[in-house]
C-alpha cells in the first residue's frame, strides 16, 4: 500500500479529485497549507505599507491506494495539477505498513 | 426659543446616528488587528460606551456645559437631577435639555474609542478603562467647554468647529500621539508582517461611521433646518471627493486602488468636514474632502519617518484631517451660509490659535496621564500575553473559533 502525498494549487483541488474519482479512487483526505519554495510570494500593500508575503496558500491532498493502483494515482495527479507555471507542487509517494478500518476491525489491503 | 417637535425629532435621531458610529469605528479598527486581538479591540470601543456614559451623567456634561467659567464648567449638573422635560437650561436650542445632553454624550463617548485604534494589540486594559475616564474628565469635558460651552475658545479666541474637529478630532489625534509615544511599538513592528485580519469587516465599519456622520454634523446644526441640510450636504460630499482623492493618490504612487484605501480616504473627508460641515459652501466641501484624501495619504509616512507605531494611523487620519478642516475652514467659511464666520486671514489666525492650543493641551495632559498611569499601574501587556494575543490573555476569549 501506498500514502501518495500531493502538494497542488488550492484552485486545481476540483479537477483533480474528479480525475482520481475517475481513475478508480474511492477516498482522499484534503488539507489546506502554506509554505514556500521556489515559488516566490507576493506583495500586499496596506496604507501605503508594502509586506512582502512568502508563505504561498495551496492545498495538500493525500491519497491511500494499493500498490497496483499508485502509478495511476501519481500521473493523474501529475497531470491534472500542472499548470506548467511556477508553483504547481510536488508528489510524495510513502509506503504503508498497516491499515486499519476502525468500524469493521479490518486490516491491511481490505481496509483500503 | 421654543422646543419644537421638527428639531427634536431630528435631534433624537442624530443622536442615536452618532452612537452607532462607535461600533462602526470598533469594527472599522477591527478589521485592520491581527485576528487574536480582534475582541480586544472591539472591547476598548464598546466599554467606552458604558463607561463615558455614567462619567458624562455624574460629571463629565456638568463640567462642559453648566456655568460661564473661561476654562470649565461647574458642577451644578452633576448627576444631571435637575434636568427637566423642557429646554430651561439650554433655552438656546431648540429641543429639550435632555435630548442635548444626549446628543453631546455620544460625542464623548466616541472621542476617546477613536485614540483606541493608535494603541491598539498592545495596551493593557484595565489601564485603558482608568485612562479614558480620566481623559474624559481631564481633557474631554475642559476641551467641550472651551469650544462649545461657552469658554474662552469660542469667546475670546473666536474660533469655531462646528462638529468637533478640535473637541473631536485633534483632541483625539494629539492624544493618540502622547499614548503612543509612552507605550512604545508592537513586538515585531517593522520588523514581521502584521496586516489586518479581515478587510470586509473594515469596510463594513467605514460604512457605519459614514452613515452615523451625518448625525454627527448635520444634527450639529442643533435643529432640521437649512443649516442641517447644508451641513448634510458638505460631509457627503466631503467624503466622496476625499475617498476618490485618496485612491487616486495611491494609484498613482503604489501602482494600484486598495478597498482599505478608499475607505480610509472617505474616513478622512469626513474627519475634515466635521469642523467646517456648517461654515463652508459646497465648494468648499470639495476642497476640503480634496485636501484630505491627498495629505492624510501622504501623512501615512510620518510614522516610519519619525519611528512612532501608531497601529492604525489615528494620527494621520485625525489629527492631521482635523487640522486641514479646522484651518481650511477659516479660509473657506462662507458668512451665506453661516454668519457666525467669514472667511479671510482673520478667521484663519483664530483657527490657527485654537488649533495650537487644542493639540498642546490635548497632547501634554494626556502624556502626563499616561506617564502617572505607566508607573501606578503599568500600561502595558507583557511581552507574553502581547505574543499570544490580547483575546486569550485578556479577556479569556477568541474571536473565531474555527473548529467545534
Amino acid at each position: 500500500m501506498k500514502l501518495v502525498i500531493a502538494y497542488i494549487a488550492p484552485f486545481k483541488l476540483d479537477e483533480v479529485r474528479d480525475a482520481l474519482k475517475a481513475a478508480g479512487v474511492t477516498g482522499l483526505t484534503a488539507v489546506s497549507a502554506q509554505g514556500f519554495g521556489r515559488q516566490a510570494g507576493h506583495t500586499e500593500t496596506y496604507r501605503g505599507s508594502e509586506y512582502e508575503v512568502d508563505m504561498v496558500p495551496k492545498v495538500r491532498i493525500e491519497v491511500l491506494v494499493d500498490d497496483t493502483l499508485a502509478p495511476t494515482v501519481i500521473s493523474t495527479i501529475e497531470t491534472t495539477a500542472r499548470s506548467g507555471s511556477i508553483g504547481d507542487g510536488k508528489i510524495l509517494v510513502v509506503p504503508v505498513e498497516d491499515v486499519v478500518r476502525i468500524r469493521t476491525g479490518e486490516r491491511g489491503r481490505e481496509a483500503v | 426659543m421654543e422646543i419644537t417637535s421638527g428639531d427634536t425629532a431630528w435631534l433624537l435621531t442624530s443622536s442615536a446616528l452618532v452612537l452607532f458610529m462607535t461600533p462602526g469605528l470598533a469594527f472599522f479598527y477591527g478589521g485592520m488587528v491581527r485576528a487574536k486581538n480582534m475582541l480586544a479591540m472591539l472591547m476598548m470601543n464598546f466599554v467606552a460606551m458604558g463607561l463615558i456614559t455614567i462619567v458624562w451623567i455624574a460629571v463629565g456634561a456638568s463640567l462642559a456645559f453648566s456655568g460661564t467659567g473661561k476654562f470649565i464648567g461647574d458642577l451644578n449638573l452633576a448627576g444631571l437631577m435637575d434636568v427637566g422635560l423642557g429646554n430651561e437650561i439650554f433655552s438656546a436650542y431648540p429641543i429639550p435639555d435632555t435630548v442635548f445632553l444626549m446628543f453631546q454624550l455620544m460625542f464623548a463617548i466616541i472621542t476617546p474609542a477613536l485614540i483606541a485604534g493608535a494603541v491598539a494589540e498592545r495596551m493593557k486594559f484595565t489601564a485603558w478603562v482608568v485612562f479614558i475616564v480620566i481623559w474624559s474628565i481631564v481633557v474631554y469635558s475642559p476641551m467641550a467647554h472651551w469650544v462649545w460651552g461657552g469658554g474662552f475658545i469660542a469667546t475670546q479666541v473666536k474660533a469655531v468647529d462646528f462638529a468637533g474637529g478640535l473637541v473631536v478630532h485633534i483632541n483625539a489625534g494629539a492624544a493618540a500621539l502622547a499614548l503612543v509615544l509612552v507605550l512604545g511599538p508592537r513586538v515585531g513592528w517593522g520588523k514581521q508582517v502584521i496586516r489586518p485580519h479581515s478587510l470586509p469587516l473594515t469596510i463594513l465599519g467605514a460604512g457605519m461611521l459614514w452613515f452615523g456622520w451625518f448625525g454627527f454634523n448635520s444634527g450639529s446644526a442643533l435643529g432640521a433646518g437649512g443649516l442641517a441640510g447644508q451641513a448634510f450636504m458638505t460631509t457627503h460630499v466631503a467624503a466622496a471627493v476625499a475617498a476618490t482623492a485618496w485612491m487616486l493618490a495611491e494609484v498613482m504612487s503604489n501602482g494600484k486602488p486598495t478597498t482599505l484605501g478608499f475607505v480610509s480616504g472617505g474616513v478622512a473627508g469626513l474627519v475634515a468636514i466635521t469642523p467646517a460641515a456648517g461654515f463652508v459652501n459646497l465648494l468648499g466641501a470639495v476642497i476640503i474632502g480634496l485636501a484630505a484624501g491627498i495629505i492624510c495619504f501622504l501623512a501615512l509616512k510620518l510614522k516610519s519617518m519619525f519611528k512612532f507605531d501608531d497601529s492604525l494611523d489615528v494620527i494621520a487620519v485625525h489629527l492631521v484631517g482635523g487640522i486641514i478642516g479646522a484651518l481650511l475652514l477659516g479660509i473657506l467659511a462662507d458668512s451665506e451660509i453661516n454668519e457666525l464666520a467669514t472667511g479671510g486671514m482673520d478667521q484663519f489666525g483664530r483657527q490657527a490659535i485654537s488649533v495650537v492650543i487644542a493639540f498642546t493641551y490635548s497632547f501634554v495632559v494626556t502624556f502626563i496621564i499616561a506617564k502617572v498611569l505607566d508607573m501606578v499601574m503599568g500600561i502595558r501587556a507583557t511581552e507574553t500575553q502581547e505574543r499570544e494575543g490580547l483575546d486569550l490573555s485578556l479577556h479569556e476569549e477568541q474571536a473565531y473559533v474555527m473548529a467545534d
